[in-house]
């Protein structure tokens, strides 16, 4: 772009790419649609009824996936909140190496998700995989069914996405910790605080706007998780830990071509996360301009 | 992995040729043709205009590009590519660009692709797939082809010829016919001395035994996933049931034959010549590895086993029910609405789908099973590993090829027959379930194709 994008072209942009496919979204879902056949016919909320009545085919998997989501979501927010802060404050600290730790931290980040799912499904598969022949190794149990097993698959999900994400979330608590003026650390060492306090007292309160702009896009990236559930477990065991999106990719897989309803799926689905980002937009915003990243 | 990029088909940038050029081009080309396939000829040649405006001539116009999609992403690739390979040494007019794809993604882009004027001119798909994808409009009817080609009814079995045609037109072009089959490992078969591969439900069990006796603590890997709905459906038919109704509206799979199939596949486990929690892929690498003695799987694999150096033997799975019977399934030539449109694409894709249908003996060296019976005849499919297999051509059971059909069992078979190798629910329980949402599915379907 050569000129300044005004106020003009931001509208343009924002009605090409985000208002009008929510306004297109939301007709497709109340109509029988599909882009190959010629007939679109209107039926509603049929869609929605559907997805809402406990004896519709469509009910129980879609809101098993979606409980699957929460269930994910509860689970692995917390643990990629706290276990990146600590991997922060650790990277934040003089020693030698630093440079190459933040490294090895951040390393799995930059690989797909089909890789990372590929390669932990050799890892943690029940018979032939390398986790259960070292805790047998070591004497434990080994026989444990990591992928196609409730509550072991959860584990297995929850801590892969921690291995593989934790590094971006360590990265922008990084950055916030280095925007708290060493003065203050300065100041609570003249009041006498102990490491601990100091921690409480400076470090917590200086985090909290990037500690809340990290928390929704965690929250957001969680309730979305698709790719490990997708890739590592395929949906066993049965259709209970396949997430929301992963119940939606099979819904639209091959040929059962029920675009209308996927779309009403998704209207129903993004309501809890929008609530919240309605909620916490304005921590957000401030955590963005903090923490220095470009959203 | 194949990633050729999408790829919208545009003559291939050559000179331009005079008027003799192009002549001397296709005379070339149907001398190497000729020469090719031992004075085969592709069509009815003299008999003039065929249907639709394709004569069974090859193409002999200005040279272009064909887009050729896929899904022969397994041991299958090398082959079709050798395939594609002679047939461009031999068209001098028609280039191929090749996009293989695997399947499922393969049957998600091609409507959108060619909805967008990016699909594809020319394709193979699966016989079960043709109805839905005809009745979506992005395939267009080949009956001129198919006279041209003289193909034949008695040329075919009934099962692979019938569902090629959607209201009264033909769409699909058969290939070639590929089934499930018993991989067992020749070395371990040799150490407590069984002789002949099990055949029925008492010899499988006293096989499996002996080999427990041998060493083999676990001989038989029962899958969760893939392809454990084949071996499901497989079984379903040997015991006389029907995943579905003939016109599609009912499900019938959670009757009797369809308890019978998916207990005796747990029972697998409970006897222990199969451990539980069997993961994706894991009982082929097992099989592979020598972990395991025997696994059902599809005769695409044939290729990478022997490439693989293994000591097996690919005969029919054992009648374990009242009658053999097999899930087997064909891959169909497609010619897309888009290059339909275009009378000189269209013909270069009759020529090469022509061409190709010839080959289907050669084929064989994908590890598959020519279509035409008189290609069943031929030295390169008589010399094949899955000859072996060839009295079961006469017990193959395809999916009905109902519009919307393919979408069903995913999200009802594949479920009940996961829950149920899972131990999660009994196999009644699993298959009442099942069969309650096929029902609604399949309304739904009706609804959406039926006119």
């Amino acid at each position: 772009m050569t000129s300044p994008p005004g106020c003009s072209s931001y509208l343009a942009l924002f009605v090409t790419f985000v208002l009008i496919p929510i306004v297109y979204g939301l007709w497709i879902s109340l109509h029988s649609w599909d882009f190959m056949l010629p007939d679109k016919p209107f039926i509603g909320l049929d869609n929605y009824i559907s997805l809402m009545s406990p004896d519709s085919v469509n009910f129980s998997p879609f809101w098993q996936s979606m409980q699957a989501s929460a269930i994910f979501t509860v689970a692995s927010v917390p643990l990629l909140l706290v276990v990146p802060l600590a991997v922060a404050l650790v990277m934040n600290a003089n020693f030698r190496g630093r440079n190459v730790v933040r490294a090895i931290y951040f390393a799995p980040y930059v690989l797909g998700v089909a890789v990372v799912g590929v390669v932990w499904r050799f890892v943690l598969d029940t018979n032939v995989g390398a986790l259960n022949w070292l805790l047998g190794a070591l004497g434990l149990p080994d026989s444990i069914a990591w992928l196609s097993s409730l509550p072991a698959a959860w584990v297995a999900l929850v801590g892969v996405t921690v291995w593989w994400t934790l590094g971006f979330n360590a990265v922008i608590f990084l950055a916030g910790l280095q925007d708290i003026p060493k003065e203050l650390y300065e100041a609570a060492k003249v009041d006498g605080a102990s490491k601990w306090q100091a921690f409480r007292n400076v470090t917590l309160p200086g985090l909290r706007q990037v500690t809340a702009f990290v928390t929704m896009i965690t929250i957001i990236a969680s309730a979305n998780m698709f790719g490990q559930s997708y890739v590592m477990t395929s949906g066993a065991p049965g259709p209970e830990n396949k997430t929301l999106q992963a119940g939606l990719a099979t819904l639209q897989a091959a040929n059962s071509v029920r675009y209308d309803l996927l779309m009403a799926a998704a209207v129903i689905a993004s309501v809890p996360v929008l609530l919240l980002f309605v909620i916490a937009q304005r921590y957000v915003i401030e955590g963005v301009s903090r923490s220095g990243v470009k959203g | 992995m194949n990633a050729t990029p999408w790829y919208s088909g545009t003559s291939a940038a050559l000179p331009p040729l005079s008027r003799r050029g192009f002549l001397w081009l296709g005379a070339g080309a149907a001398t190497a043709y000729l020469a090719g396939c031992g004075g085969d000829s592709v069509g009815g040649g003299a008999d003039g205009e065929g249907v639709g405006g394709f004569s069974g001539e090859d193409y002999a116009g200005a040279a272009l590009t064909l887009t050729y999609w896929n899904g022969f992403t397994g041991g299958d690739g090398p082959a079709m590519q050798a395939l594609v390979k002679k047939f461009v040494s031999e068209h001098d007019n028609i280039e191929i660009k090749t996009n293989s794809i695997s399947w499922p993604d393969f049957y998600q882009q091609l409507p959108a692709a060619t909805q967008a004027g990016k699909g594809p001119d020319v394709g193979a798909m699966h016989l079960d797939q043709i109805a839905t994808t005809a009745a979506r409009q992005v395939i267009v009817p080949l009956d001129d082809l198919a006279e041209a080609l003289d193909l034949a009814e008695e040329d075919f079995a009934p099962s692979v010829w019938g569902p090629g045609i959607y209201n009264d037109e033909r769409y699909g072009i058969p290939f070639d016919v590929h089934c499930l089959a018993m991989y067992y490992n020749k070395d371990h078969f040799d150490e407590p001395g069984i002789s002949e591969p099990p055949t029925d439900a008492a010899s499988f069990d006293e096989a499996m035994t002996k080999l427990q006796g041998a060493g083999f603590d676990t001989p038989f890997w029962m899958p969760n996933l893939w392809p454990s709905h084949l071996m499901f459906l497989s079984l379903l038919w040997q015991f006389g049931g029907e995943p579905y109704g003939e016109d599609g509206t009912e499900a019938t799979f959670g009757d009797e034959a369809g308890v019978k199939a998916l207990s005796w596949m747990v029972e697998q486990i409970d006897k222990g010549y199969s451990p539980t929690n069997v993961e994706a892929d894991a009982q082929y690498t097992a099989f592979k590895n020598g972990d395991t003695s025997v696994t059902w799987d599809g005769i695409w694999q044939i290729n990478d086993l022997q490439a693989s150096g293994l000591p097996f033997g690919v005969p029919s799975i054992p009648t374990i029910g009242d009658e053999p019977a097999v899930w087997a399934n064909s891959h169909q030539f497609f010619l897309t609405r888009e290059a339909a449109d275009d009378e000189d694409r269209s013909n270069a894709a009759k020529t090469y789908i022509g061409w190709l249908s010839e080959q289907s003996a050669d084929w064989s060296a994908a590890g598959m099973i020519p279509a035409r019976n008189s290609a069943r005849e031929e030295p390169a499919y008589q010399e094949s590993v899955q000859y072996a297999l060839n009295e079961q051509t006469e017990y193959l059971h395809f999916l009905s090829a109902v519009p919307g059909l393919g979408g069903v069992t995913p999200e009802t078979i594949e479920v009940a027959v996961n829950e149920a190798m899972l131990g999660v629910k009994p196999p009644e329980e699993a298959l009442m379930d099942a069969q309650e949402d096929a029902v609604q599915l399949l309304e739904e379907v009706l609804s959406r194709y039926g006119e």
